[in-house]
């Protein structure tokens, strides 16, 4: 087996019984990268020279003693998307206006992957500022989907997911404000999490709605998952929305299984516009997960219609405040480089923070928001946890939307919710349809990522969607 | 959003030009259209959400630690004098 194709787990293992190098290793995801990267466009930056150089130091390192035993990712090829601020490594959120940019500090999640071990092995492509849901908003170009290069890998962290899906790294990073996480795994055959809000720092990733943006990664299995959310998770003195609640090992109960779990499934989803192919693949997987103990039951998210609109007045009136700082001065170039979806979401932004719409738009969606938010917390009175379809549509074609903003938007219909009530949700592979891969989300209150963590572990080891694997 | 487009563009400082002016036009007032649905909930006596983690007033002590030195602060400034930017004049 090609080492690029391992897990974190299986790479730790092979490292540890020394089978192999991490300089083996990071040449074997470096190959693949220049073999692939040409058709996909996975990766905006990579970062040949520096990652052998530091797959060297760790062999090094894992040579002289416990460094293995003490850093939990020591020599394993990550992906970073290129949103996260990475010093000397140029960052640009694959925007024109930041293409010259270099960082001169790590974002608090790369500094975390760094000290654990984690080797940067490049920077993935993404929609600019990850304003989309398919990838080709992206200032550098479409990523392609690897299972059909007809198709979008959807967004915005497209390059992560088709990366990972690739196997051009062990894992990748990403970032998820309305379901940039979650919707590209769910079209490349991942697993992905979007951890609850403030559970990750946001310190040093470049920001686009600040009270949704929730920081998280790609995996090739759920357990990988955890055991980077292991790494990854907890306060940080530069962010002050992250809590201190504990952290936990996610590792430790991954097995607990789903025995006598309720899991509600929510009417308003299973409703029109929901594709039939998709439907019939989410029934199979709840009868899966049904013959392995858990109990399914419907539940109501009365407020699900309104959750596009509500995040469609807050995030881009978010980003046009966090837009405003690209003047060209302190780095980068001036605001005429920005790409239209950013112009759209500057202007609609500007407009309904503006002096004599804030109440109708602004105020009048803050206020929708908590009723959302209350959808869930009444639901998990009566459900530990929820799933949905991932997206109520197979991925789509290349330009199929793009002239067409709203209908672009509306893709993201079952993932913006759980940005707007802050809560966590795991995206696990749900089977295929005509060749393309479709995915389920399982969702939970507030801080319960190792409950998704047990339910995801046990629906893929049972059902095993995830080890397929595209042809390149 | 017609008569507004040119008021917001200038707010928030992007230029647009003649021929994009349309095109944004119309998919701006789709986008609000499809917004403006909101309008049909009852909101009465609902607080607002801006933030979900509860957090309040997070404050530190106030000690000098290291930061980003002069030099790397201004190294992606494409102009620079005397270790400060250098910007265009803001008054005459």
């Amino acid at each position: 087996m090609s080492l690029n194709k391992l897990t974190i787990k299986e790479a730790r293992d092979g490292l540890r019984q020394k089978k192999f190098s991490s300089l083996e290793l990071t040449k074997a995801c470096l190959e693949q990268i220049k073999k692939h990267n040409p058709t996909l466009n996975a990766f905006i930056t990579v970062c040949e020279k520096e990652a052998l150089e530091t797959a060297k130091k760790s062999d090094e390192l894992a040579s002289q003693g416990d460094a293995l035993k003490a850093m939990p990712l020591l020599g394993i090829p990550i992906a970073f998307k290129d949103l996260f601020s990475t010093k000397g490594i140029k960052t640009t959120a694959a925007s024109k206006v930041l293409n010259n940019y270099i960082p001169t500090y790590d974002a608090t999640v790369v500094k975390k992957l760094k000290d654990a071990g984690a080797i940067i092995i490049g920077k993935t492509n993404c929609d600019a500022w990850a304003h989309g849901s398919s990838g080709e908003n992206s200032d550098f170009g479409p990523t392609k989907n690897p299972w059909n290069t007809e198709y979008v890998p959807g967004g915005s962290s497209s390059g992560s997911a088709a990366s990972l899906v690739a196997d051009m790294c062990l894992a990748s990073t990403g970032t998820d404000t309305g379901g940039s996480i979650r919707l590209p795994a769910s079209f490349c055959n991942v697993v992905g999490l979007k951890p609850t809000y403030g559970r990750v720092s946001r310190y040093g990733i470049i920001a686009m709605a600040s009270s949704l943006d929730s920081i998280g990664h790609f995996t090739k299995t759920v357990e990988d998952s955890a055991l980077l959310l292991n790494v990854i998770a907890g306060k940080d003195e530069f962010d002050a929305t992250t809590p201190g609640v504990d952290v936990q090992n996610y590792i430790k109960n991954l097995n607990a299984g789903v025995k006598d779990i309720k899991i509600g499934i929510p009417k308003e989803y299973i409703a029109k516009g929901l594709d039939k192919t998709v439907q019939t693949r989410f029934e199979q997987a709840l009868r899966a997960l049904e013959s392995l103990g858990a109990i399914i039951q419907e539940i109501s998210l009365p407020h699900t219609e309104y959750g596009i609109a509500v995040y469609y007045i807050i995030q881009p009136s978010e980003v046009s405040s966090n837009l405003a700082r690209y003047d060209g001065i302190r780095y980068g170039h001036g605001r005429e480089k920005f790409g239209d979806e950013a112009k759209r979401r500057i202007m609609l932004g500007t407009y309904t923070l503006s002096a004599g719409y804030y109440d109708a738009y602004y105020k009048k969606a803050m206020q929708v928001r908590t009723l959302i938010k209350k959808d869930f917390d009444e639901a998990f009175t009566k459900v530990d946890a929820i799933v949905t379809p991932v997206s109520p549509t197979p991925p789509w074609k290349l330009g199929e939307k793009v002239s067409d903003p709203l209908k672009m938007y509306l893709s993201d219909i079952f993932t913006v919710t759980a940005n707007l009530a802050g809560i966590p949700g795991l995206s696990v592979p749900m089977g295929f349809e005509g060749g393309l891969p479709v995915g389920m989300q399982v969702l939970g209150p507030q801080f319960s990522e190792e409950l998704l963590f047990s339910v995801g572990h046990l629906y893929e080891q049972a059902i095993d969607w995830h080890n397929q694997k595209p042809k390149l | 959003m017609k008569s507004d487009e040119s008021h917001v563009a200038r707010l928030a400082n992007l230029k647009i030009k003649e021929k994009e002016k349309k095109k944004f036009q119309k998919q701006l007032s789709s986008i609000l259209e499809y917004i403006s649905k909101l309008q049909e909930v009852d909101t009465k006596n609902i607080e607002i959400t801006s933030q979900v983690t509860g957090l309040e007033n997070i404050l530190r002590e106030d000690e000098v630690k290291p930061s980003l030195s002069q030099e790397e602060v201004l190294s992606n400034a494409k102009s620079t004098q005397n270790g400060l930017f250098k910007v265009k004049a803001i008054l005459e």
